[in-house]
């Protein structure tokens, strides 16, 4: 057993952080959780970053060279985004997509055709991609689909609304879920499209989080024609891709968020040494310090946790169902955590960014509202509990369900 | 990075799992947590012949010089049948303090007899004022001749009643040192005059507890183990194993209450359908799972920071894991009794011998709130 990373790949942390404070602006500031303020500056901003990354060989470590990658291993590409995870997460946010489900869709299950179109624009910046699952009716029960493609002509002509669609604002492409063939079962009838956001007949409406902020969309499409080339996989194929492609970047996102989590509990540590309770310090107060240390051991959790899957993966492992830990790991203790913050400020908890008042800018208020999303979005934690249930221990799904789906 | 069990640590497993399968069935562990002694001869001398408690022994002693990784996989075995007796005291508490603190000879007297079975130890630590917190060390030594005096009464001592030997902490100086200064840690025979014990009757009838009284007992210098003064700095040596051995043994148990859960809400049949398709027992089912994995992750962490990790890590490692795997342990157990419903409640159905054994193990060796302000001095000071 070994928690450690071989010297090589130690040198190559230095190696890229040493590249990464100077490519930074000079005025950028670590602590702060926004640095970029209009959604067009934002944009910019991560793809420029991205193009910069890709330039100096340290975008997509573990893609192939053919596809515009460096054919490392995962391990440099973990390396590369925990560092960029604890300075500048900021600017890999607008890529969650791009890089967690749409690469890993197009490199797994994509054609030698759509790998060199697509793989080396993500890679290089040029293009940010959105998802396009969840529909009004389609949330948890996302293979609900309605959203129509009819194969007309060389071209599906897609009907259809999607919600909740992250960064479709920003977005150049989407993957989309459709149902191409209404008459079969459920999850038997959905195909998987990667869509041109500028086609006629797309339409991106912003929906404003209880953030006050805009990371997801509404998207409509009416009579959008989208080429057959488009299809990833076979018709019919959509569910299974979209579930199993998402597997194997999970570990990526599970080990990254443990790097954001460990700077926000030193950011908590620093809050909870300045902010006062009677006069004296919170970090003083021995139940704050439960919670500390608490909020420590859960980003522990996910840290180890995450390593020990990224270890199995790269030797060789399979990832399976049981991914659904790590989206458990990350959303819920954020919640756990961002509450326990802001309580450490009493009625100061109340306090948004934008005041002499405002404690760390107002990091843990919007921390506390966005963590609320966590365990709504990329599956609820009911689902994931129902997926470790039925997929991993073998619990029987409900006969209502199952009746349903007959 | 390389976070899996060896293929020897995989054979070890197998081999422990058949063993307390085996050896340490239902039948042999109600009747020692009915049992004042607590384990058989028979057992015990099956142990001995496994090799587990020569595991961490040098070999320069008569031991197989292992990790403390080897000796986990075998503790959440043992961990994972509610194995009875005092191995935990003797190889994790009493024998690895012999090995941090010990003379030459001291190891030489004490570590090959552990080796080959012939004789049992234990660590005298809690007193009645110390609550949760293991720091709490008051117990009067005084000092006579070349040698001490010890008064008072040691607490919650695990198997002293069949130890031939209890490493007992006490305070040699109390003018002007800070709490972790002027421990010394003792050889004690329990059968020296003035000492007494006594069983507690303890939840968990598998793991005994006892007191130590200790009147007017005169220790000779060649008793005094290690360096008078200087016994806490090893003794949390000492103590972190030992958390980590609990872990171990939690994360064993709360595997298997998760399974004794999950296969009877698969066969368990009300409203006409497995209760397991229930999502609320579902959902109780999954999160035992999440735990106990997450908490395999965190052992994996502990154990490898204490055989080959920096000493920062490896207490903090010790603390994060003792806090959280002995919490997971608790909470699979609970859950389980509630899956389980009425047959859960009974004592017929073993579940209570986990939530047991889950108490013990989550105040031994200091609770998880002691755990976490162990872990707020580390990363807020």
């Amino acid at each position: 057993m070994d928690f450690e990373f071989t010297p090589e790949q130690g040198a190559f942390k230095e190696e890229f952080l040493s590249w990464l404070k100077k490519d930074l602006p000079d005025d950028w500031d670590p602590t702060r959780y926004r640095n970029l303020d209009s959604t067009e500056e934002w944009a910019r901003a991560h793809k420029d970053f991205q193009g910069r990354l890709y330039e100096a060989a340290y975008a997509g470590l573990h893609y192939p060279m053919e596809y515009g990658g460096q054919g490392r291993t995962l391990m440099e590409e973990v390396i590369v985004l925990q560092t960029v995870a604890t300075t500048c997460v900021e600017l890999r946010m607008p890529g969650v997509i791009t890089f967690g489900m749409a690469a890993p869709t197009i490199q797994y299950c994509g054609n030698e055709e759509q790998k060199k179109e697509f793989l080396p624009k993500m890679l290089d910046g040029t293009h940010i991609w959105c998802q396009g699952f969840s529909e009004p009716n389609a949330g948890s029960d996302v293979a609900n689909v309605s959203t129509r493609a009819v194969k007309d002509n060389g071209h599906y002509i897609v009907n259809g609304q999607k919600t909740w669609t992250s960064f479709a604002h920003m977005a150049d492409y989407c993957i989309l879920l459709v149902r191409t063939d209404p008459d079969a079962k459920k999850h038997k009838g959905l195909s998987y499209l990667l869509l041109d956001m500028k086609l006629p007949g797309v339409e991106v409406r912003p929906i404003i989080q209880i953030t006050g902020e805009q990371d997801f969309n509404e998207l409509y499409m009416e009579d959008v024609r989208v080429p057959v080339e488009m299809l990833v996989g076979n018709e019919g194929d959509g569910w299974r891709i979209a579930i199993t492609t998402l597997m194997f970047e999970r570990v990526i996102g599970d080990v990254t968020m443990a790097a954001v989590y460990q700077k926000n509990i030193e950011r908590m540590i620093e809050m909870a040494k300045q902010s006062k309770r009677a006069g004296k310090p919170v970090s003083e107060d021995p139940i704050f310090r439960q919670q500390l240390a608490q909020a420590y051991i859960e980003v522990m959790v996910l840290k180890y946790h995450g390593l020990r899957n990224l270890s199995h993966q790269i030797s060789g492992g399979i990832p399976g169902p049981e991914g659904s830990i790590g989206k458990l790991l990350w959303s819920e203790p954020n919640q756990r955590i961002t509450e326990a913050a802001i309580g450490m400020q009493g009625p100061n908890s109340q306090i948004m960014g934008g005041s002499p008042w405002s404690v760390q800018d107002g990091f843990w208020q919007y921390s506390f509202l966005r963590s609320k999303g966590n365990t709504i979005e990329a599956g609820t934690s009911e689902i994931q509990r129902n997926i470790i249930g039925e997929r991993v221990l073998g619990l029987p799904k409900d006969i209502t369900r199952v009746a349903r789906q007959q | 990075m390389d976070i899996k069990l060896n293929e020897d640590q995989i054979e070890i497993a197998r081999q422990a799992r058949r063993f307390c399968e085996n050896e340490s069935p239902t039948e042999y562990v109600r009747a020692m947590f009915e049992d004042e002694r607590g384990f058989t001869d028979e057992i015990w001398g099956k142990m001995v012949e496994m090799g587990w408690t020569a595991m961490r022994i040098p070999e320069a002693h008569g031991g197989l010089d292992m990790d403390l990784m080897d000796l986990a996989v075998i503790l959440e075995e043992m961990g994972r049948t509610v194995v009875p007796g005092p191995f935990f005291s003797t190889v994790l508490l009493a024998a690895e303090a012999i090995m941090e603190a010990g003379s030459g000879s001291q190891k030489e007297a004490y570590l090959p007899g552990i080796a080959e079975g012939k004789i049992k130890g234990t660590l005298a630590l809690h007193e009645a004022e110390g609550g949760g917190d293991l720091g709490h060390i008051e117990m009067d030594a005084r000092p006579d001749g070349d040698g001490f005096v010890l008064n008072g009464t040691k607490l919650y001592v695990p198997d002293a009643h069949v130890a031939d030997f209890i490493v007992c902490a006490a305070r040699t100086e109390s003018e002007n040192v800070s709490a972790g200064e002027g421990i010394t840690l003792f050889l004690v025979d329990p059968k020296a005059e003035g000492v007494s014990v006594s069983l507690l009757p303890s939840m968990d009838g598998t793991r005994k507890l006892c007191a130590v009284e200790f009147k007017e007992v005169r220790i000779g210098a060649e008793e005094i183990l290690g360096e008078a003064g200087k016994g806490w700095e090893p003794l949390c040596r000492v103590l972190q194993r030992g958390q980590v051995g609990l872990c171990a043994e939690c994360l064993g148990g709360a595997q298997r209450a998760m399974e004794i859960a999950t296969e009877y809400a698969k066969v368990r049949v009300q409203f006409d359908q497995p209760i397991g398709a229930f999502q609320a027992v579902k959902h109780r089912c999954a999160q035992m799972y999440v735990e106990v994995e997450s908490a395999r992750s965190i052992l994996y962490w502990a154990a490898w920071a204490q055989d080959h990790g920096n000493p920062e890590e490896a207490v903090l490692a010790a603390s994060v894991a003792k806090a959280y795997c002995s919490t997971v342990y608790r909470n699979a157990t609970t859950s389980a009794i509630q899956v389980l419903g009425g047959t859960g409640f009974s004592w017929e159905h073993d579940i209570h011998l986990y939530l047991k054994r889950a108490k013990a193990n989550e105040v031994a060796l200091g609770d998880p709130v002691y755990h976490r302000e162990q872990v707020a001095q580390f990363i807020v000071g």
